[in-house]
């Protein structure tokens, strides 16, 4: 059984930049531990003699030639920045 | 109690390819500010990588040049984090099955022959450039994407090197490696080659490591060795307070010359790796292997070592050559026009590179090709020109472009070889310089030397020394 916390939940949210409600936490708390409860299903399976899976078809070495292709004019490139200043695009102040 | 200082790298190399590494937009540093763009590397909606083979190729040497055993089946993972200069807030990266591992480069430091182990080599996407404004109280960043998506190999090494002078070493070595290989061009003012240390210290002899300490924000080598003296320091004076190293990221200051504790937040390092889903396994066949491994050429240290046994350099001398492939390859190349490789090394390592950091020159560019430094060299040989005379042509070659018998002719530098012409030049000199003559006499050995310079100065450097030594020694004692 996977039980999900309060803890875990914020966790999660605040990877993802989400802000939740104490409702929405509990809702979701709720919700998630069922998706990985059914998901657990799945470890019933013996996979121990199982490569894991990589990719989902069996393509592989997908290459392109190292010769340029076209690249956006700047004004097309900055057109869907929510924000921009000059040739840039402009952010909140990043601190370390 | 005496510490033991324990380092390790990580080092971050842009490939030198003509396109990034999952787009064709153009790989330039210094264009205007995202101008080198598109969909794939802006991250928009509904784009999909396609993995550059050149680039792919060329991690590939990098990972066989430094012994690593290739994972013939290699993936690619996605690194999640969000941050300004990432626009698809993960990074394409390789995590479970990294393209080499367990490889080793050999360094020499101190006449000493030392493995640094290798743990991983990978293939990486770049991020692009934060800019931080100046501007007093300002809110904001501003970011250029020029950078994102250019190729980019991570190499880290166990914690094996023991001192500064090692991790000296294995980063001259390294660079040298991706030069020698020409996967990057290692510009390390533009970025294109950057480090990361980890060091602790332990009581020597003890086995178990201690608690370690990531160091960031290095901007040169000298900015690293900085760092991890500052570092060792700090963290001994800690121990020895009796106080624990704490297991933390900081940053270098380069104004205040020390490190500062990064102010980060536990989650940010969960970076929730996974197979990426857009890219392909590349499955690399043995014969794909052997292609590329004859492609590599002699490294730097192998290069270094057949210089003193196979040519009869000093370790030094062979050091300087073999540092830089292009000069290296010019030495050999006069060497195989002349025989005498120490003759040679003497003028590259001495005028030759002097030369080229005078001029701000790179040896591609360097109007005075092997072939021509060797007619210069034998000119020297046959007595035709003198030593100075010959430095004085050469700097003149590098000049006008001209040859070395050109110049000497243009000018009436041959060499004054005649024994009666230097004997009237003796005699002329001794008149002129009586007292020099009464102090050789006296028993002043600098009085020699002294009409010796005023032998050369009246000839313009052309009398043959030996000659003017022989001559003016038979000379004072009759006289």
């Amino acid at each position: 059984m996977a039980i999900l916390d309060k803890k875990t939940i914020e966790h999660v949210a605040l990877l993802a930049r989400l802000e939740l409600s104490e409702e929405e936490k509990e809702l979701f708390a709720s919700q998630l531990g069922n998706i990985l409860n059914y998901i657990e299903k799945l470890k019933e399976l013996d996979t121990s003699r199982v490569e894991p899976m990589a990719y989902a078809t069996a393509t592989k070495n997908v290459f392109r030639e190292d010769t340029p292709g076209p690249s956006l004019k700047l004004e097309e490139a900055l057109k869907n920045a929510p924000d921009k200043l000059q040739d840039f695009f402009k952010v909140l102040k990043v601190i370390e | 109690m005496q510490y033991e200082t324990v380092i390790g790298l990580e080092t971050h190399a842009e490939l030198l390819t003509e396109t990034k590494l999952f787009c064709g937009c153009l790989n330039r540093f210094g264009a205007p500010p995202n101008t080198l763009v598109c969909p794939v590397c802006l991250g928009l909606p509904g784009v999909l990588p396609v993995m550059n083979k050149k680039g792919f190729e060329m991690a590939l040497k990098a990972t066989l040049a430094l012994h690593c055993r290739v994972n013939q089946f290699t993936t690619f993972d996605r690194k999640n984090y969000y941050y300004p200069d990432l626009p698809k807030n993960y990074q394409i990266s390789q995590n479970y099955l990294n393209l080499g591992v367990d490889g080793y480069l050999e360094i020499k430091y101190d006449g000493q022959e030392k493995r640094i182990r290798v743990h991983n080599v990978h293939l990486e996407e770049e991020a692009g450039k934060l800019i931080h404004t100046e501007e007093p109280g300002a809110d904001y960043s501003l970011v250029d994407f020029n950078r994102a998506g250019v190729p980019l190999l991570e190499i880290v090494t166990y914690p094996d090197m023991r001192s500064l002078e090692e991790a000296e070493a294995y980063m001259n070595t390294l660079r040298n490696v991706l030069l020698y290989t020409e996967v990057s061009d290692c510009k390390m003012q533009e970025g294109s080659l950057r480090f990361e240390a980890s060091i602790s210290l332990r009581p020597t002899g003890q086995e178990k490591l201690g608690n370690r300490v990531e160091i960031k924000n290095l901007n040169s080598m000298k900015a690293v060795l900085k760092a991890l003296e500052y570092e060792t320091g700090r963290q001994r004076e800690s121990l020895e307070g009796g106080g624990v190293v704490a297991m933390e990221t900081r940053l270098w200051d380069e104004l205040r010359e020390r490190t500062e504790r990064m102010r980060t937040k536990e989650e940010a390092h969960d970076y929730r790796y996974f197979p990426e889903p857009d890219l392909a396994p590349v499955v690399i066949k043995d014969q794909w292997l052997e292609e590329l491994s004859a492609t590599l050429p002699e490294l730097p240290l192998a290069r270094r070592n057949r210089f003193v046994t196979e040519l009869g350099l000093s370790d030094y001398d062979a050091g300087v050559l073999a540092e830089d492939k292009a000069v290296a390859d010019y030495f050999e190349r006069c060497v195989s026009h002349y025989e005498s490789p120490k003759v040679v090394c003497n003028w590259v390592t001495n005028d030759v590179l002097r030369e080229l950091k005078e001029r701000r020159l790179e040896i591609k560019d360097f109007p005075v090709g092997p072939e021509m430094l060797v007619e210069l060299i034998k000119l020297v040989e046959t007595g035709a020109v003198s030593m100075p005379v010959a430095r004085g042509v050469f700097v003149e070659m590098v000049d006008t472009k001209k040859k070395a018998p050109q110049l000497v002719q243009e000018r009436g530098l041959l060499q004054i070889s005649d024994s009666a012409e230097l004997e009237g030049i003796i005699q002329a000199i001794l008149t002129e310089n009586p007292n020099a003559l009464t102090d050789y006499k006296k028993g002043k050995k600098t009085a020699f030397t002294f009409l010796v310079g005023q032998i050369m100065r009246k000839t313009k450097g052309k009398a043959n020394p030996q000659m003017v030594n022989e001559l003016l020694k038979q000379k004072l004692e009759a006289s």
